[in-house]
């Protein structure tokens, strides 16, 4: 089964690659013109999400590195323990919807320090791959088109982010208990 | 809310480095955050203007129509404000396939695709419609089939069953996924939709909302499109 979803992940880009050009060409399209034409529009909005990416790289950043999260996980840390979760994943928690190579290096640490297979190890590998980066989705989406009132998709995404490491959690102690 | 968490996190930042005697490294963190930003924005130029390329393609040659029209029962669901057959839907399907296959590099470009689709439909254009809220909470719960990163660093410390996360990740990532989708729905009920809400900029109208070059008329003679 794994085996057969890394092969068609192989495969499905090429395949994209060459279906979409192959159709364009079948239903008359001038495909090399219209390539660079909508392809024009590529590098005006990745340098549109320049600005808020920084901003928000910035402000991320920064708080990783004055210590603020330690303190607010050593608040947080003994409160876990009493519910049987272990606490050393907690950091993961603020990370994930931070900062995506922060909390994939975070995860990678805790597998060497603990073990692939510990609980820990476990538990850390199910919640970086459940959810994505809220906060660099929500920057570069909507960077891109220029909104600037996000209204409630903020909170649906931070909600959502938590629910994700509870599941995970939960979950993890569950099955490989 | 976005602005509260920017100045929260900059505030909180600056207090506890001066609790901790980190503000150097608070500051150095400052330039890197920057630089960081712009490297992965180039990182973004390629893979921005390669994928635009190809599905303009496939937009001119009806392709994302035909997506959008072969799978509506699902998407009708979770869009309801987008009118069926609209390129916006087939966008947002590409993005939803290649998140699920893992396909991070391809479904970034198909998302703000997406994104850019739906702000043409958007009557306020500085604020975010409720189907573009939508598409976001789908983007960062992300349903993925296969964690291949994980799994390959999992194989790297010596795992004796690398793959053995991947049913826990699929569980862990279908409950954030409803969750989203439930928190979604409430939200889209019980706030106005965007355009019965009082405009609180007057003077904006929409002329600095993307900057898109397709619909103003400079399109060369062979970009012609063909009849839907």
């Amino acid at each position: 089964m794994l085996q057969m979803i890394n092969i068609l992940s192989a495969w499905m880009i090429p395949a994209i690659i060459a279906f979409i050009p192959l159709y364009g060409a079948y239903r008359k399209v001038p495909v090399y013109e219209t390539f660079t034409e909508g392809a024009k529009e590529g590098f005006g909005t990745a340098i549109g999400i320049i600005p808020h990416l920084v901003g928000m790289l910035v402000a991320i950043s920064m708080f990783r590195a004055s210590g603020a999260m330690d303190v607010i996980v050593g608040f947080i840390q003994p409160l876990l323990g009493k519910a049987g979760i272990p606490g050393e994943v907690l950091p993961l928690a603020f990370l994930r919807p931070l900062t995506g190579a922060g909390s994939l290096a975070f995860t990678a640490d805790l597998i060497q320090t603990y073990g692939p297979d510990s609980m820990i190890g476990r538990i850390a590998s199910t919640i970086q791959g459940s959810t994505d980066t809220t906060l660099y989705v929500l920057t570069v989406y909507f960077g891109a088109v220029g909104i600037r009132k996000t209204r409630y998709a903020l909170k649906v995404g931070l909600v959502s982010d938590l629910v994700g490491f509870l599941a995970a959690v939960f979950i993890c102690l569950y099955i490989f208990n | 809310m976005v602005n509260w968490i920017w100045l929260f996190f900059i505030v909180v930042s600056i207090a506890a480095a001066a609790f901790t005697g980190r503000m150097d490294q608070v500051t150095q963190a400052a330039f890197d955050g920057a630089k960081n930003g712009v490297t992965i924005c180039f990182g973004l130029i390629s893979i921005l203007v390669f994928w635009m390329g190809l599905m303009r393609i496939a937009e001119d040659a009806g392709l994302l129509k035909r997506l959008a029209k072969l799978l509506s029962p699902l998407v009708r669901l979770l869009f309801p404000d987008v009118p069926s057959g609209h390129p916006a839907l087939g966008y947002i399907m590409s993005n939803m396939s290649a998140n699920i296959l893992g396909l991070g590099n391809a479904a970034t470009p198909m998302g703000i695709k997406a994104m850019q689709e739906l702000q043409k439909l958007n009557p306020r254009p500085d604020t975010a419609s409720p189907a573009m809220c939508t598409l976001l909470a789908l983007n960062t719960s992300s349903i993925t089939l296969v964690p291949t990163t994980l799994i390959a660093i999992r194989m790297n410390y010596g795992s004796a069953n690398p793959a053995e996360i991947v049913g826990t990740t699929l569980a862990a990532t279908a409950v954030a996924t409803a969750a989203a989708i439930a928190l979604d729905r409430w939200y889209r009920r019980k706030q106005p939709p965007a355009e019965l809400m009082p405009p609180a900029y007057p003077h904006d109208n929409g002329l600095r909302s993307s900057g898109r070059s397709r619909s103003s008329g400079t399109a060369p003679p062979g970009a012609a499109r063909p009849p839907a």
